[in-house]
């Protein structure tokens, strides 16, 4: 079995060797040129005179296109049809595309797309979400709004009531390898693309629409991208599109790559927002009712900031039951980059948000945060009721008493906020000697019937020593006048499944050679997550053989039609039960074939340790392919997978859009400067809920990754746009991701490996996203940190990102001078 | 004729006719289609683009997206497709990469197999400072550093084991068989043009000038004024790489060996124009321990090892590291035109954003500074620890009579700032308000509020004038702080 198994990244010895291939790194023939856009150099206006004769006259310079110099202007949006590739008369953005320049060196194009003279008549712009609100320049009609119970009802007659809002930055990809596409023209008028993409369907939907082209004429190939984290899932159209039209044109290969700086300032980010919120609480810290407003900032074009905001919408609970919510969510159109897919998809917004809440409530109550927390867990599950997975005595519980309710469970019930499963319905996970079990179900009507944060967080409270280093922290901080530490725990609750719910389908291709040998392709796209390998150990453990007998392969929209974007930490999921099912389909025939042979039943043939037994011999799995083929046994297969379960009404925001939870929690420990506000993260500690990982070592890669790019989100990640709507910080010399030595120093990651209770791909978890909230930690050790300055009468209501600057604002508002 | 010549991977390449700002990381992967080494910003701030550049001196880790083809003349560079074995066995870098799973999307491998490889020969254990120029986003670095860990106990392969004297004859000697596999590129003058005295000569190209020597520098540039002068090329690259600004006249600065020494004469330090952040880094632990502190976050590994001290103050950025902690330190300033010297301080450099005190034709020889300053603390502020650009950089040269924290009285300050100004500048309100005080609490908080008579900072990405005042103000209170014994650092923290 290579299910499980801590096998290192496919292509790491290709990476350590410089011979991975990226985009970039394909050769094109000799007669290949490049393309850069020329910018627009204002926020909002009408163009009003385009001078390009100095560009065309440029040394290199092969052709020019802008508004008008095509029959129609391709569009490049993934949703509204709201992005012509290049403008059309008006501009929207500082950064917006309204050129494209064709010369035959990369440097020469970028050369000549400086030299466009183009005069705007400006026009106001809209750069913030308070100037879009006031303007009503939104996306839909109006606010979004969900809501359960009556949340203003329950704040007024609380206890405890607070209201506060707090600004939460974007965040810019920065995958280290920048946007990219190739496009060679074919006979016929065919295309083919090479593209740094998630979505190699959606670059093909593209192109053929932009080239007037059936799908079927166009292919698109990507074997893997030095990076994504959402910014590839519709941001490389662009490119693929652009050099799709130029290559069309002139018949000849053409590549475009944007220097990073331009990168920077074309490309969309992680939606920044404003939240506003209004609680009410008991003095326990229980939350009785809550309200969000959550103003994004989308930038100029949707793209795909309605789902964004609605998954923001559904994770602003977080880990919490909330009886009683109404949240809010505007998603205002600004003249600022497209915002887009970034890793969380909204979740971590939405997350961020209630954590503030919780945070702010304790703080009002002088409570451990971690109390409130616990305060406020959806009810775990009942033990009986975990019927499927407790069966295999892997979700059996070790950890305290998953069984024990909260003890206002009662209450929930009366409240409605429960729904009880009873025995012997026919519900799956109603075993027929489990109790009555109840559920509690999210805001959105989705069951939480997988809550498993209490018997996590005591293990992770233990192994990280919270309670004792708490009070150790706090002893400290009387003693030391300058700098200050805090610690906090944060959890994660992250719903798996694309929210639209059609997306959630994957195919794969199988093929088994005469020499025993197995190629593997599917519709997921490799970034760096391991998705390929892991797909292979699935294949792999089918067929009883070695990861190394399959060979993994590009992406290839040719081999597997219509596939979802790699994407909603989806990709093992969907794609591992896909080839799982085609070699399933495979294995099926030769072990019929050599039942029949051997005059055996088909179940009893098994694969295995690299050979096949059957009938009490065991032959090489190569011997066994060739007989296969001989005796004219078809050894190539299609799978397919489409998620059960899911359904979703998002204009009523009811449903069950996720399949299961994934689950994870940190503790972090920061250190902050009262002087300078400079801080840094001391200690890590995470437990991570993957199921039972298909890979370990490549699941607690992606927890670390996250946890660290979540971190910087929070921290030294700024994103500053000046008055004019330019963005200053366009390089990694102004924009700053954790860099080596701003990991934690002591950095404990461990992975809760219990099987995941859903009929899930080996019963493992998806882990792209999740853990990326964890991340949240660092921000909410920090405010603990900032409260420790004052005397707990003022909440340290941290902006993010919390840079040093923010910080020490922070601070200062805690000693009473602002 | 050979304009330039280097080793690449071992062998010898000789090129003729090559535009002198065209980069080795154009080179490696338009020219020769070395591919491995990467593109990740184009402006030397993300290391995806890292490369071994081994001489006589030893081997360094530069950034290969800003470093000139000249300026690798009579070097041996080392890509990604070199540092495997010649059988191609893996580098124990890399194979711990593997192991301890250190890369993910791979696209910044490459860079960090350049960089750990360096530091793997070097013997280093500092993983966090040599691989603070190169950024991974998948990660969170902590598999990189447990790989740099694991490598470090594997001892280095022969074939990294670059011998400089073999480096210099192989490449000056013409030495090597003609044909030798697809190594000759576009532009390739043969094997049978190379000779000692053409690679020797200073000429590369009509508008590009190599000295060896600061005459050599000082008679050309004087008649040459117009020239710019390229010595790491950390920011000169980016005028090329980001603004695609012409330079129609360089001459390249890191050949000439008598600008690079340090040489401690009495109490003064002299400190060549040429000599690297790296270098200045090394020699500054023994008499000036604050600095070199200061410049180990000062940008990144292979930023030092390319940048000079020289280029730093001319280029007379208002947020270079070096000078503020240099003028606090009462460092002077040597100029050369021609033949004719002078000698100012180093704060008079600075008159106004971006003008110097200095003549046409006329450039930095060295600084001098003296060999001890105790009472020297210097403090970067900026939005990310390493390979930032300071938002302030405070620089205190405070000394005491008598005990510092037992009634002690302040004597002299010098105190510079980064980030205050249009250009680094001195604080004489805050060390007036020091001087002749005792060294109490009260008088630094004198010389915080003081800080606002020196200074109306400016606002920027980096941070709010608000903001660069107040934290520049409680560097102050840091100083006496730090001296009371109190921990004033995060850097010194650990959980």
């Amino acid at each position: 079995m290579s299910i499980g198994k801590s096998i290192p990244h496919d292509a790491a010895p290709l990476h350590v060797t410089g011979q991975a291939r990226y985009t970039d790194d394909i050769p094109l023939p000799g007669d290949a040129l490049h393309l850069a856009f020329g910018l627009s150099t204002c926020a909002h206006g009408a163009i009003t005179a385009m001078d390009l004769s100095a560009v065309r006259a440029a040394p290199g310079v092969v052709a020019v296109y802008a508004h008008g110099d095509w029959h129609e202007m391709p569009d490049c949006s993934p949703s509204l049809g709201d992005e012509p590739l290049l403008a059309t008369g008006e501009v929207h953005f500082l950064g917006q595309p309204v050129f494209l320049v064709v010369a035959d060196s990369h440097l020469a194009a970028r050369k000549a797309a400086r030299l466009g003279k183009i005069s705007y008549d400006e026009r106001p712009a809209l750069l913030t979400v308070e100037a879009a609100l006031a303007a009503n320049s939104r996306f839909e009609q109006g606010p979004v709004i969900w809501s359960r119970g009556d949340a203003a009802a329950a704040i007024a007659a609380a206890p405890h009531v607070i209201e506060a809002d707090f600004d939460v930055g974007g965040q810019e990809h920065f995958y280290l390898e920048g946007q990219i596409a190739a496009a060679l023209p074919q006979e016929g008028g065919d295309m083919v693309i090479y593209a740094s993409t998630q979505h190699p369907t959606e670059i093909q939907h593209k192109v053929a629409h932009a080239l007037h082209l059936p799908m079927s004429a166009v292919r698109v190939e990507t074997r893997r991208m030095g990076g994504g984290f959402g910014g590839k899932e519709s941001q490389g159209n662009h490119l693929a599109i652009a050099c799709a039209m130029a290559a069309h044109d002139l018949g000849r290969p053409c590549k475009m790559r944007y220097d990073r700086d331009d990168d920077m300032v074309i490309t969309g980010k992680r939606h920044d927002l404003k939240i506003r919120y209004r609680a009410g609480f008991d003095t326990t810290g229980r939350i009785l009712g809550v309200e969000f407003q959550h103003l994004l900032r989308c930038g100029w074009a949707q793209d795909l900031s309605l789902p964004v905001a609605d998954r923001a919408m559904l994770h602003a609970d977080n880990a919490y039951f909330l009886e009683n919510v109404r949240i809010e969510s505007h998603r205002l159109r600004t003249h600022t980059q497209s915002n887009t897919a970034y890793r969380g998809f909204g979740g971590p917004q939405g997350v961020v948000g209630i954590e503030r809440v919780v945070d702010h409530v304790a703080h009002v109550l002088k409570l451990d945060p971690v109390t409130v927390r616990r305060r406020n867990f959806y009810a775990e599950m009942a033990e009986g009721v975990a019927g499927a997975s407790t069966a295999e005595g892997r979700l059996s519980a070790p950890h305290g008493a998953p069984g024990t309710p909260p003890e206002d469970i009662f209450k929930q019930v009366r409240m409605g906020g429960i729904r009880a499963e009873n025995p012997g319905t026919g519900h799956r996970y109603g075993g027929p000697h489990s109790p009555k079990a109840l559920v509690q179900t999210t805001h959105y009507g989705m069951p939480v019937e997988d809550f498993i944060l209490r018997a996590l967080l005591d293990d992770l409270e233990a192994s990280s020593d919270y309670t004792a280093r708490r009070a150790e922290i706090a002893r400290w901080n009387a003693g030391s006048p300058i700098l200050k530490r805090g610690i906090a725990l944060t959890p994660v609750k992250f719903g798996i499944s694309f929210t639209l719910t059609w997306l959630n389908q994957a195919g794969a291709l199988v093929h088994v050679y005469q020499d025993g040998s197995i190629r593997l392709n599917h519709g997921g796209t490799e970034m760096g997550q391991g998705l390929f390998l892991k797909v292979a150990q699935v294949a792999a453990s089918v067929f009883g053989v070695d990861v190394s007998a399959v060979k993994i392969t590009a992406t290839d929209t040719a081999k597997v039609p219509n596939t979802s974007a790699t994407a909603a930490s989806s990709g093992s999921d969907l794609n591992g039960m896909a080839a799982q099912a085609a070699c399933l389909t495979i294995r099926g025939r030769i072990a019929d074939f050599l039942a029949e042979k051997h005059g055996v039943a088909a179940e009893s043939v098994r694969f295995e340790d690299g050979v096949v037994k059957v009938a009490g011999e065991a032959f090489a799995f190569a011997q066994v392919a060739a007989w296969a083929y001989q005796a004219r046994i078809s050894l190539s297969a299609t799978g397919f997978y489409a998620t059960p379960k899911i359904r979703w009404d998002r204009v009523k925001g009811q449903g069950r859009p996720f399949l299961y939870f994934a689950y994870g929690a940190a503790v972090t420990e920061v250190v902050i400067d009262t002087l300078t506000g400079e801080n840094r993260i001391l200690r890590t500690d995470i437990l991570h809920d993957t199921g039972s990982s298909l890979n370990p070592a490549i699941d607690i890669g992606q927890v670390e990754g996250a946890y660290v790019q979540g971190a910087g989100w929070l921290t030294t990640e700024e994103l500053v746009w000046d008055g004019k709507g330019r963005l200053m910080t366009h390089a990694p010399s102004t924009y700053k991701i954790p860099a080596c030595s701003d990991r934690p120093e002591v950095f404990n990651v461990a992975l809760w490996n219990r099987a995941n209770r859903e009929d899930s791909v080996g019963k493992s978890k998806a882990v792209g996203e999740p853990p990326f909230m964890l991340g949240i930690s660092a921000l909410m050790a920090l405010s603990d940190a900032v409260a420790a300055c004052g005397d707990g009468s003022v909440y340290p209501a941290l902006d993010a990102p919390a840079t040093a600057e923010r910080v020490l604002w922070a601070v200062q508002r805690q000693r009473g001078h602002v | 004729m050979t304009d330039l010549a280097f080793l690449l991977n071992g062998t010898p390449v000789r090129l003729t006719g090559v535009d002198p700002t065209r980069t080795l990381l154009q080179y490696l992967r338009e020219d020769r289609h070395l591919t491995g080494t990467k593109e990740g910003c184009n402006e030397g701030d993300c290391g995806a683009c890292t490369v071994i550049v081994s001489d006589e001196t030893g081997s360094r880790a530069l950034n290969s997206c800003i470093l000139f083809l000249p300026q690798l003349h009579g070097k041996s560079v080392r890509s990604i497709e070199g540092i495997s074995g010649p059988e191609g066995q893996m580098h124990p870098v890399q194979q711990a990469m593997v192991d301890c799973h250190g890369s993910q999307c791979g696209f910044c491998t490459p860079g960090f197999i350049a960089s750990m490889a360096v530091g793997h020969l070097q013997g280093r254990h500092d993983h966090d400072v040599v691989l603070a120029g190169n950024l991974c986003r998948c990660t969170g670095y902590a598999p990189i550093i447990r790989a740099a860990e694991a490598a470090a106990l594997q001892p280095v392969p022969d074939w990294m084991r670059d011998d400089p004297d073999f480096i210099c004859s192989k490449i000056s000697s013409g030495d090597i068989s003609a044909g030798d596999g697809g190594q000759t590129a576009p532009g390739d003058a043969g094997p049978q043009s190379i000779a000692s005295p053409a690679i020797a000569s200073p000429a590369i190209a009509p508008n590009a000038y190599r000295p060896e020597t600061a005459d050599q520098l000082a008679a050309w540039y004087a008649a040459n004024p117009d020239a710019t002068l390229v010595a790491g090329a950390t920011d000169v690259g980016l005028w090329v790489t980001k603004q695609l600004r012409p330079l129609p006249k360089l001459a390249f600065l890191n050949g000439i060996r008598d600008l690079q020494r340090i040489e401690t004469t009495g109490d003064v330090i002299r400190i060549g124009a040429g000599v690297t952040l790296t270098d200045l880094r090394a020699a500054m632990t023994g008499p000036h321990p604050a600095l070199a502190e200061m410049l180990t976050r000062y940008a990144s590994e292979q930023v030092r090892n390319a940048a000079t001290i020289g280029g730093n103050i001319a280029n007379g950025s208002p947020i270079g590291d070096g000078p503020p902690a240099l003028i606090a330190l009462g460092a002077r300033l040597h100029l050369r035109r021609g033949d004719a010297r002078r000698e100012i301080a180093l704060e008079d450099f600075f008159i106004e954003y971006r003008k110097q005190d200095r003549l046409p034709g006329e450039f930095v020889e060295a600084v001098t500074i003296p060999a001890s300053a105790p009472g020297l603390r210097v403090w970067k502020l900026s939005k990310r620890f390493d390979q930032d650009i300071s938002a302030v950089l405070g620089a205190f040269n405070i000394e005491v009579a008598g005990d510092r924290i037992a009634g002690g009285r302040i004597t002299r300050a010098r105190i510079a700032f980064g980030g205050m100004a249009g250009i680094p500048k001195r604080a004489s309100a805050m060390e007036a308000a020091l001087e002749g005080q005792p060294f109490t609490e009260a008088s630094f908080r004198a010389a915080k509020a003081a800080a606002a008579q020196d200074f109306q900072p400016m606002s920027d990405m980096r941070a709010s004038a608000a903001y660069r005042l107040e934290a520049a103000g409680n560097l102050a209170l840091r100083y006496f702080h730090e001296a009371s014994g109190d921990v004033v650092s995060v850097l010194g923290m650990r959980a």
